[in-house]
């Protein structure tokens, strides 16, 4: 009795000091100096329908490409850690370890300047935001879709084999879609660190029609020196990832159901 | 052919099911199978009974090489399986196996469970694939559900329908891998009846099991098998009702009373 009365106490304290420190924010705060930089509708309004139309475009493509990419070349180097050749695993292993370890501005770099001083080839735009973004992506990917695999129960593996599949048959058809319904939730994450990555691919340069929400936005707030800007691709940016995250939810919820 | 031939028939007998030679088997130092040798005759249904741990699985799952044996010969109608260029995925798809945890596949609708293996080993069209998976669920008296989901079906359900998917491959014999153990009492019966009905159809099959009645009524033999050896084996009213060796009294006791 006593214990509950103290908690509940305790709670109510957490909940006035929570008010009091909102209230005096809004006392101290210019709410008006905060308007005009954070909300300045006359600049919002300049931004559209191009932050939509072009900004936002642009981050959904290169992160579909990324993404695309990335997963497959994430399932290549899962089944290559898999792999009971010694070869592939090490290969694998130090793939992993190397791209997860390194910033990944730094592989954008290596992709978007090292590759062509180094070889003489200047690929197309898409070709390095692909790989430069991919080729990170693949490195976490592979680490999730190989814990799918292995998570999926041994006895499916003997059934599948027992049935006269071979090993690459019975992991296309039966053990890799069980193994990826297993990782949709880890992997929408990954999706939604690459929509946040992509904020890095400014360093590749780019012209007006290739910017992405970060690069798009941060030219307007240097413009205008008012960082409205900022507001308004930040929202853009939840207004993507958020119903992305729903979206996992309500799948995660059906696949506990189907199972 | 080659010299798999001379030792699968002798004297023009005809070839066994499944004939078995001083198999041996370890896990690291646990030595499992200590010299095993039987036959399983065409046709025949043969039970396989024993204490936990006496390598009854162990042997089931060497017969189609999910367990590579370490020594001893199987011969699969006469053609030796361990044989390195044997096809193991040829073998497999002949030899019908049922888990004791069903393992369907949780993904795929029944019909799909029962399609698939079909479509991707024997090659079979969906039309040809669907009809014979048709045929196998009336088998097993699971018609209804044929669109439904492995997570949906109770488990005596799900071990029809895993008997089912591994008819559906036409198989040459079935091993059984105490295909009632992880159900509820209740639902065991429906999944004996459905092997009552596979051996009364003439088909070989290799059963491990626990259920003492249903190797009685079904088997033509019993094998006893303790600690990695064939104890003792024969018709079951001999081994089950008066076996030779004390090993085999003692279990069958501990089975009545348990
Ligand atoms: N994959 C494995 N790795 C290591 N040891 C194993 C493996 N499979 C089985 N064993 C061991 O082999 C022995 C025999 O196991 P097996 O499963 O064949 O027994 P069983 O007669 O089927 O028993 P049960 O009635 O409990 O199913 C046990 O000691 C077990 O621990
Ligand atoms: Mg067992």
């Amino acid at each position: 009795m006593t214990r509950r009365r103290r908690q509940r106490l305790v709670r109510g304290l957490l909940y006035a000091s929570a008010v009091a420190v909102v209230v005096a924010l809004a006392a101290v705060a210019d709410v008006d100096l905060l308007r005009r930089n954070f909300l300045d509708r006359e600049i919002a309004a300049t931004m559209f329908p191009d932050v939509l139309l072009i900004a936002a475009r642009n981050t959904i493509v290169y992160t579909a490409l990324a993404f695309t990419f990335g997963l497959a070349l994430g399932l290549v180097l899962a089944l290559m850690r898999l792999s009971s050749i010694g070869p592939y695993r090490w290969f694998a292993t130090v793939y992993i370890e190397v791209f997860r370890g390194l910033p990944a501005l730094l592989t954008i770099f290596l992709v978007g300047f090292g590759i062509p001083i180094a070889f003489q080839v200047r690929w197309p735009i898409l070709v390095q935001i692909t790989l430069g973004l991919g080729i990170v992506a693949a490195a976490y990917m592979a680490e999730t879709i190989r814990a799918g695999i292995e998570a999926v129960p041994r006895g499916q593996m003997e059934a599948a084999r027992s049935l006269g599949m071979s090993r690459g048959r019975a992991m296309a058809s039966i053990i890799i879609p069980q193994g990826f319904r297993i990782i949709v939730p880890p992997l929408t994450n990954e999706l939604v660190l690459l929509i946040k990555d992509t904020s890095l691919l400014f360093v590749l340069g780019t012209t007006p029609a290739t910017k992405e929400l970060t690069k798009f936005g941060r030219d307007i707030l240097t413009a205008r020196a008012n960082a409205t800007p900022l507001i308004v691709v930040g929202a853009v940016y939840l207004l993507i990832t958020i119903p992305l995250t729903q979206l996992v939810a309500v799948l995660e919820r059906r696949n506990a159901r189907a199972r | 052919m080659g010299p798999s031939d001379t030792t699968g028939a002798q004297d023009g007998a005809p070839v066994p099911a499944i004939r078995i030679g001083g198999l041996h088997k370890s896990f690291g130092d646990n030595h499992v199978l200590r010299g095993i040798d039987f036959v399983v005759g065409e046709g025949e249904v043969v039970c396989v009974i024993g204490p936990s741990g006496s390598g009854k699985s162990t042997l089931l799952r060497c017969v189609n090489r999910l367990e590579e044996a370490d020594e001893g010969s199987i011969l699969i109608e006469g053609a030796d399986i361990r044989d390195p260029d044997a096809d193991v995925d040829l073998l497999r798809s002949r030899i019908g196996m049922v888990f004791q945890s069903f393992n369907l596949f949780p993904h795929l609708s029944v019909l799909r469970n029962l399609t698939i293996a079909q479509r991707r080993v024997r090659r079979r069209s969906e039309a040809e694939a669907t009809e014979v998976a048709r045929h196998n669920l009336a088998r097993v008296g699971l018609s209804d559900k044929i669109d439904a989901y492995p997570a949906h079906l109770s488990g005596g359900q799900q071990q029809r329908v895993a008997i089912a998917r591994a008819l559906s491959m036409d198989p040459d014999m079935m091993l059984f891998d105490e295909p009632t153990s992880a159900l509820d009492p209740e639902l065991v019966g429906e999944v004996l009846e459905v092997m009552r009905a596979l051996a009364s159809e003439g088909m070989t099959m290799m059963v491990v099991t626990h259920e003492m009645g249903f190797a009685r009524d079904v088997a033509d033999r019993v094998v006893f098998m303790d600690e990695g050896v064939v104890v003792e084996e024969g018709p079951p009213e001999r081994i089950l009702v008066a076996p030779e060796h004390d090993r085999t009294r003692r279990f069958l006791k501990v089975v009545a009373d348990g």
